[in-house]
């Protein structure tokens, strides 16, 4: 009796966590298996149907056209990222609660409202190129969006905070004498940081990297706001998929193959940290 | 001369961060329709609009009531987890920690989704209280990593000695341990209280055609052309993310709160 009064307290976060987060994703690989009905949801079933449409033109160049704009968001956000962070960890303790407050307003901001920013920016009416042009380096405004580059910008945007936030802790419990050891030996700041930081991050540098990834595959709005209908995401195809084209059970395969995706990508993340303390 | 190149960094990320919220502000001070920046005719008019339009106080009433109930959920489910995890290393604790973290992780249109066939397959579907669940269940996350934190920063003396003194468990959670983890477990509140606000993937795939919230609504009003009232609600969602952040920085460590967030945490 004792026993089961002390283990009480944790029957609801595992009836919450259970029946609302295990269960459905259960019922989501489920019905990744059964069969649609057009018009309608689905019915049990046991196909691989909605699996075998990957191998289509149609989706691999979605999924390669993802993987390209992840990649390049998640990589230009880290080359920011980087240098900005080691700066912050090095800089007055009340100078960075100032910047985090402001990275992680940034990094709350609904993704909504970012698009919206960024659509007015990138706007011919009231957008940067105005600016350009009262600095006579643009003969008129223009608009800059829908297009690749807009959409990039846009989901920098929104990694950078996230990428600020995922180097903080290492950058900050980086040993600080192994840079006053090469100063010692004459090095020069800058040479200090490249020869000497960079290569002892390197491991903490390529989990940020994927979990960056892993974060931009997650976009949503940006890309329907500031891209074209061609540069759109696996995530805007899921949704659009399930809610649009009433294909529930493709959707659901296209959800559990971007799981399984980040899945891997995690784990190698987790690895990659835990080599690292051994 | 040594400190240039860090003013150098430090203006170029602000000016990058900082340019479109600025951007929305000016133009949500224009006095016409019109989208232009600067701002002309420089007015609070579509703020005074913002007041008497329903249709846009309802979507604000309505992600406020979702954010403070699913906030609440949220910490929950993760006040016992941490609690266990700590003070007991329970095996099942740490099970759940897993299942935690782990929606947070992820891309949100995987959660999104799941939710969606999950509600349509129990027949009970576009509800807010099934946005409350699911923003609950997704942002368990942040209250437990804050929450651990907290428990991490107590000395497990102070709850042997109020053991020594007499008190059961429950007492001594109750008086030594809990006030002591609570501005953590306020910051974990305020954390998932603020993405909950702002979360719009989720929310639209459980029930975005029936509970409009306040980025779906906007969201719906970009794709049929510009009023400034968007930008006047972006911005007094940006001022309550910045006040509240702000808040927990004055009640907890924040440097310390961020330097354990990161997802690999044990």
């Amino acid at each position: 009796m004792d026993r089961t009064l002390r283990w009480a307290p944790l029957i609801w976060p595992t009836a919450l966590l259970g029946v609302f987060f295990a269960v459905p994703f259960a019922i989501m690989v489920a019905v990744s298996l059964f069969h649609r009905q057009p018009g309608g949801f689905f019915e049990p079933g046991f196909e691989l149907t909605h699996y075998r449409r990957f191998l289509t033109p149609f989706f691999l160049e979605r999924l390669g056209i993802t993987i390209g704009i992840a990649a390049a968001a998640a990589g230009a956000a880290l080359a920011i990222a980087v240098p900005f962070t080691y700066l912050l960890t090095r800089a007055r303790r009340r100078t960075q609660v100032a910047w985090l407050i402001v990275i992680l307003s940034v990094l709350s901001l609904s993704e909504v409202i970012v698009g919206f920013g960024w659509s007015v920016l990138l706007s011919r009416t009231a957008g940067i190129s105005n600016l350009l042009v009262a600095l006579g380096l643009l003969d008129r405004p223009r608009p800059w969006y829908p297009s690749l580059y807009g959409m990039i910008t846009g989901l920098v945007y929104v990694t950078l905070p996230y990428a600020v936030l995922l180097l903080y802790p290492r950058f900050s419990r980086f040993d600080r004498q192994l840079l006053e050891a090469a100063e010692t030996m004459g090095a020069a700041a800058p040479r200090r940081f490249v020869t000497v930081f960079l290569p002892v991050m390197r491991p903490a540098l390529i989990a940020a990297l994927i979990m960056m990834f892993v974060f931009v595959l997650g976009a949503y709005v940006i890309p329907q706001v500031l891209g074209r209908a061609q540069h759109w995401t696996l995530a805007v195809l899921i949704t659009d998929q399930a809610l649009f084209q009433s294909n529930i059970p493709f959707a659901a395969a296209m959800a559990i193959f971007l799981l399984v995706v980040s899945l891997i990508l995690v784990w190698l993340v987790l690895r990659l940290t835990r080599l690292r303390r051994a | 001369m040594r400190r240039l190149p860090a003013l150098l960094v430090f203006t170029l990320v602000g000016a990058f961060l900082l340019a479109p919220l600025v951007i929305v502000a000016g133009v949500s001070l224009n006095g016409q329709k019109r989208l232009v920046f600067p701002p002309r005719e420089v007015s609070l008019g579509w703020y005074g609009e913002l007041a008497t339009s329903p249709a846009w106080l309802v979507p604000i009433g309505r992600s406020l009531l979702i954010a403070l109930v699913s906030a609440a959920v949220a910490v929950s489910i993760a006040l016992p987890v941490a609690y266990y995890l700590w003070r007991f290393h329970s095996r099942w604790a740490r099970a759940l920690y897993g299942l935690g973290i782990s929606p947070f992780i992820l891309p949100p249109v995987i959660c999104g989704l799941g939710f969606l066939i999950f509600w349509a397959s129990v027949g009970h579907f576009g509800r807010i209280e099934n946005v409350i669940l699911g923003h609950g269940v997704f942002l368990v996350a942040l209250p437990l990593t804050t929450l651990l934190l907290g428990f991490e920063g107590i000395g497990r003396e102070s709850m042997d000695a109020a053991q020594t003194m007499g008190a059961d468990e429950w007492t001594a959670f109750r008086t030594v341990v809990l006030p002591l983890a609570m501005p953590y477990l306020i910051s974990g509140y305020a954390f998932a209280f603020v993405l909950s606000l702002n979360e719009y993937i989720i929310a639209y795939m459980i029930a975005g055609f029936t509970v409009e919230t306040l980025p779906i609504k906007i969201f719906n009003s970009l794709r049929y052309g510009y009023t400034p009232i968007m930008a006047v609600v972006s911005v007094l969602f940006l001022l309550i993310s910045v006040a509240i952040l702000a808040l927990v920085a004055k009640i907890s460590d924040l440097p310390r709160l961020m330097g354990a967030l990161e997802p690999e945490r044990k």
